[in-house]
């Protein structure tokens, strides 16, 4: 009896204890009611050490938070790019879809889908590879559609290849201000700009396939931002039919690129594109243009030491074919039927003309080292002189035949060269 | 004989319940316990919240928005190691510092969360009582020697205590507005790496560290327990503020958003700092934009004046400039505001709902530039 007391006592007093420390907690109500994958995942990314393999398995995952990474050393792996889906359909937070914040990251073989703003955005992080993921918009190309498909920024040493990207709102593939970065055998369809390297030092992009954008590749330099870029080479790629029209939201910079635009150089220094076969591009084949052409008016003159102006460009044996004949663009367009004719075709290069007055011989011309040298057979360049009202339009060929010294290519030292 | 001594036993046990509470346990950085009631940060019978005994509450001038959510800010500083002063960035707080912030609404047919309650402080028993507000979650800072820790709890329908939940959680909650309209939202906790997207200030570094407790952002008063008091002078009077400057009147204050006899400029530069400074400051994570928002950037291009949009996406709404002086209807910072589409709002997390009260300052604000683009 007495035991019994004492042990009933006892269990009193625990209870007693339980109701101070409220350990009788129940399931709370702010659970996520979300599919347990996405819980397991993002606490997988959340506790992972250096040298995790976190993988993805075959399967459609619906996630409706943005998922992150802030570890380094880690890989994130599915097992195909059709098969390891993760949709963001549902999305109700996240501005990115997957964002890492870390170095030493490879992830592979998944999709991304969806997502409302970025799919997957990569910012700041050294040695950086992507293989075999796609980013998708799976309503085709819309002004709703997230601005970004793939999306490192900050980054150095990045390795990109064997992706797909498609119906990015802005760019699919979209490189910016970073170091050292080779973007090679992807496929970009239906974004506003397929692959887009921007205030990029030191990048190679080859072997990739861009059409039905409406500007297949673009390398740009933005101004107000911590790295101006220069130093890419473009060659080896098939930029064709890059014509579907803009859907970039106004007042973006890639809103201003005309539908038909097969690779655009704005603002941008040492710049190489080379061996590329670029066709049927409606606009153009290849623009070379100033920021002044990217329809910002501002009558506040541009940041102090950014350079507006595209320079030491150098363009050749490149295959051009088709293109020019349906620019995008009303001045484009007038401008088309009055030199070439209803069934004719603006030239394979179209220039804006801009040039940097400090940069000048005595002739009105850029000086050698700066200069804009076209040496592809029998391509021509049209010389629009916007920077005069187009007073002095000029189609030519001969004038930009000259040549630079060739950049050396990239080397990945994380991936042992 | 035995028997006899029971109901003393029972009450010595009823009385921890009572006001005393016990210290607060701080644990080492790989066990955190799974409940927040382990702490001893503070209690919760259901019916009321109570502070720990060993914690200071505390209030900012302007703080972040987060949905209309009322926040209980409280810090337990170790004994014998005050905190170091330091200006422009949080304080320098020691190692065993925790730092909580609770998340609740005042509630309406205990369902309903009410959009316009005045936050309260905790009353002079230092406790809030469960009757009239509903607690969400918890966040803490915890200062290890080896940097800052951050914790997301989640408090559970009874409101007894609160688990841990490492990847967040999504709650839908019904707002009612002060003329009755509701409108439904999804309350978010973020996870623990969210918890970095704001507080790893400098995003190379990406060390975690408090983004409130500044002097600015602490300098006004505080109704505590025993009267009202600056909180730096208390801090102080306690032993736990060290190597402050001798004249406190000469301490920088962050203006109140809210405050409509402070010019317009303190204020929106007060709440943008509060609101946006986390990532877009000049070593932040959306240094990559070039906007730099923290309250002592230069009013330049960089902090937004004429700037066009970089990588804005959608974000841009067709506006030329982030701060068109003059033009509020042609600025992108207002138009990120004033939108909780993920892909378009600004701040990227805290958010579901607009700052009508915030966004209607900056509007003023920009009316009031002078200058053009």
């Amino acid at each position: 009896m007495k035991n019994y007391q004492k042990a009933s006592l006892v269990l009193l007093m625990l209870s007693l204890l339980a109701g101070c420390s409220g350990k009788n907690s129940d399931s709370a109500s702010t659970t996520p009611p979300d599919d347990g994958f996405q819980k397991e995942l993002q606490t997988r990314l959340i506790t992972a050490k250096s040298g995790d393999i976190i993988t993805i398995p075959a399967g459609f995952h619906p996630i409706n938070r943005g998922l992150s990474l802030n570890v380094s050393g880690v890989t994130i792996k599915g097992e195909g790019m059709d098969k390891s889906v993760l949709s963001f359909k549902g999305q109700v937070q996240g501005a990115e879809g997957l964002l890492v914040n870390a170095s030493d990251f490879s992830i592979s073989d998944l999709a991304i889908e969806d997502t409302r703003g970025d799919a997957l955005k990569i910012n700041e992080g050294s040695n950086i590879v992507i293989q075999r993921v796609r980013t998708e918009w799976t309503g085709g190309p819309k002004e709703e559609n997230g601005a970004y498909g793939i999306y490192p920024v900050q980054t150095q040493n990045v390795l990109l290849e064997d992706c797909v990207a498609i119906g990015a709102s802005d760019a699919g593939i979209y490189v910016g201000q970073s170091l050292n970065v080779i973007v090679r055998n992807n496929r970009a369809e239906f974004n506003v700009a397929g692959i887009e390297i921007e205030n990029t030092i030191g990048a190679d992009v080859y072997g990739n396939i861009a059409t039905n954008n409406t500007g297949g590749i673009l390398v740009f330099n933005m101004p107000d931002l911590p790295q101006e870029g220069h130093s890419a080479r473009v060659f080896d790629n098939k930029v064709f039919a890059n014509n579907t029209e803009n859907f970039g939201a106004a007042g973006t910079p890639v809103s201003s690129v005309p539908a038909g635009s097969g690779i655009v150089i704005n603002a941008n220094d040492r710049v190489e594109i080379f061996a590329n076969d670029i066709k049927d591009n409606n606009t153009a084949n290849l623009i070379i243009s100033s920021y002044y052409s990217t329809g910002f008016d501002s009558s506040i003159e541009v940041a102090e030491n950014y350079d507006p102006y595209p320079e030491t460009i150098f363009v050749y044996d490149n295959n051009f074919s088709g293109g020019g004949s349906a620019p995008d663009g009303l001045d484009l367009k007038a401008l088309k039927v009055a030199m070439f004719g209803i069934g004719g075709s603006l030239p394979d290069i179209l220039w804006d003309g801009y040039v940097n007055p400090a940069n000048l011989d005595k002739d009105g011309l850029l000086r050698p080292e700066f200069a804009i040298c076209v040496d592809n057979g029998s391509a021509q360049v049209l010389n629009a002189d916007l920077a005069n009202g187009s007073d002095n339009i000029t189609v030519d060929g001969a004038q930009f035949h000259c040549t630079h010294k060739k950049l050396p290519p990239i080397v990945l030292p994380n991936l042992g060269g | 004989m035995w028997l006899r001594k029971v109901p003393l036993l029972l009450l010595l046990l009823l009385s921890g319940c009572g006001q005393q509470s016990a210290p607060v346990r701080v644990f080492a950085a790989d066990s955190f316990p799974e409940h927040l009631s382990d702490w001893n940060l503070l209690r919760s019978d259901g019916r009321q919240l109570r502070l720990g005994s060993d914690v200071i509450p505390y209030d900012l001038n302007t703080p972040l928005f987060t949905d209309y959510a009322l926040k209980l800010r409280a810090v337990y500083l170790p004994a014998g190691k005050p905190v170091t002063y330091r200006e422009g960035q949080a304080l320098d707080f020691p190692v065993g510092t925790v730092i909580s912030k609770t998340f609740y609404y005042a509630v309406q047919d205990s369902s309903r969360v009410l959009k316009d309650a005045a936050a309260v402080s905790v009353d002079a028993r230092r406790s809030l009582s469960l009757s009239d507000y509903r607690l969400l979650e918890t966040r803490l800072l915890i200062r290890y020697d080896t940097g800052w820790r951050a914790l997301p709890y989640v408090w559970n329908d009874a409101q007894t205590d609160a688990s841990l939940e490492i990847a967040g959680a999504l709650s839908q909650l019904e707002m009612a507005d002060l003329d009755g309209s509701l409108q439904v939202f999804n309350y978010i906790i973020p996870d623990a790496n969210q918890c970095a997207g704001c507080h790893a200030p400098n995003h190379s570094d990406k060390e975690l560290s408090p983004i409130g407790p500044r002097v600015d952002q602490l300098n006004k008063f505080y109704n505590y327990d025993d009267g009202v008091d600056n909180q730096l002078s208390h801090w102080l009077k306690l032993g736990k503020l060290d190597r402050v400057p001798a004249d406190l009147s000469l301490l920088p204050r962050r203006a109140d958003w809210s405050d409509a006899a402070v010019s317009l400029e303190r204020r929106a530069r007060a709440y943008l700092d509060a609101n946006c400074a986390h990532c877009h400051n000049p070593k932040g994570a959306a240094d990559t934009s070039g906007l730099h928002l923290n309250i002592d950037a230069r009013m330049d291009r960089n902090f937004g004046i004429c700037k066009p949009p970089v990588a804005a996406g959608r974000g841009s709404g067709d506006r030329p400039y982030d701060i068109f002086p003059g033009r509020p209807d042609s600025s992108i910072l207002l138009f990120r505001m004033q939108h909780s589409d993920p892909a378009i709002a600004m701040p990227e997390l805290g958010r579901s709902l607009n700052h009508a009260e915030g966004a209607a300052l900056i509007e003023e604000w920009i009316a009031n530039m002078s200058g053009s683009c």
